[in-house]
């Protein structure tokens, strides 16, 4: 497969991929560098055997993501970042883009399986049918995992939301 | 839309029962500006959801990158290589012909002469050096 051919592609999925690394990694960086260790892998990879690349490509990500994560676990590195800081004084200030920030931050400390389902289905809007082929579950796992994290998401924004109106 | 198929909507969304349709539907209410105030917390959720689609990676992709990295170590390598070479060629000492001279009084005029050069450059040098003392004297003055 020529060059070009690989980047047009991988051009309509690799923010997929990206997005998807970032949920889970959470720095950009790593994130930057998740997606082109996939990306390599796929352009070595005899592509053409592949059905659907994408969700070849998103399951790979989604692997090296966890492995990632495992990794820094027995490494024993808390799984720090400095993409934003924690301050709760200025987050009354900007309430609004701030209120978009909460709900990251939510998200964010999901564990491991429902933020990549919310991920999937949230802001990639995958069908039930996808992500199961994406994470190898099974449709009913995926929908009660889902509905778990909705409520999760749900209460903990209502939590802290009443929390600063006080 | 009207607030109760709304609601009905957010019951069936929260248990994982929606489909893509309902969800855009639902994603696009909450775009509005009026919202009612117990429906506000999803509002700012969905928002979220709207907003994370839009980030995109800014790396370049990768195969096209690697390669010319690579060009550029190679090139980079023969320019380094082609270097040295003509360095080390051009510094080799070669045999020159440095000159005789037929008798010993010749050779003592010409040392002489040489060595005499030599002296005068050495004390015009000196002349200089002596300025220096000058500061040595400043300088006690004022540290003592």
């Amino acid at each position: 497969m020529k060059q070009q051919e690989f980047i047009t592609l991988i051009k309509p999925f690799k923010d997929k991929l990206y997005r998807l690394a970032k949920r889970m990694l959470i720095s950009n960086e790593e994130a930057e560098d998740a997606t082109q260790e996939v990306l390599l892998k796929l352009w070595k990879a005899d592509t053409n055997t592949f059905k659907s690349m994408e969700a070849m490509a998103m399951t790979m990500t989604k692997n090296y993501c966890l492995d990632q994560l495992k990794a820094k676990r027995s490494n024993n590195l808390s799984i720090t970042h400095n993409n934003y800081s924690d301050n709760s004084s200025l987050e009354n200030q900007i309430i609004s883009k701030d209120n978009l920030y909460t709900v990251e931050k939510i998200i964010n400390s999901l564990p491991e399986q429902q933020r990549l389902i919310i991920q999937l289905r949230e802001i990639e809007e995958y069908e039930f049918a996808e992500i199961a082929k994406v994470l190898d579950m099974n449709e009913t796992a995926i929908r009660v995992s889902l509905s778990r994290a909705r409520k999760i998401i749900k209460e903990k924004f209502a939590e802290i939301n009443n929390y600063g109106n006080k | 839309m009207e607030i109760n198929k709304i609601e009905e909507l957010i019951e069936k969304y929260l248990e994982g029962n929606t489909s893509l349709q309902d969800e855009n539907i639902l994603k696009t209410y909450f775009t509005a500006q009026n919202i009612p105030i117990h429906l506000n917390q999803y509002k700012d959720v969905f928002g979220y959801y709207n907003e994370a689609k839009k980030e995109t990676s800014k790396e370049n992709i990768l195969p096209k990158k690697q390669k010319s990295k690579r060009w550029i170590g190679i090139a980079a390598s023969i320019v380094l290589v082609t270097m040295i070479a003509t360095y080390l060629y051009q510094n080799t000492p070669k045999e020159e012909d440095l000159g005789t001279f037929d008798t010993p009084e010749e050779a003592f005029v010409e040392t002489h002469k040489a060595l005499q050069l030599v002296a005068n450059n050495i004390n015009s040098g000196m002349e200089n050096v002596s300025y220096l003392e000058e500061y040595e004297k400043t300088k006690k003055v004022i540290f003592k």
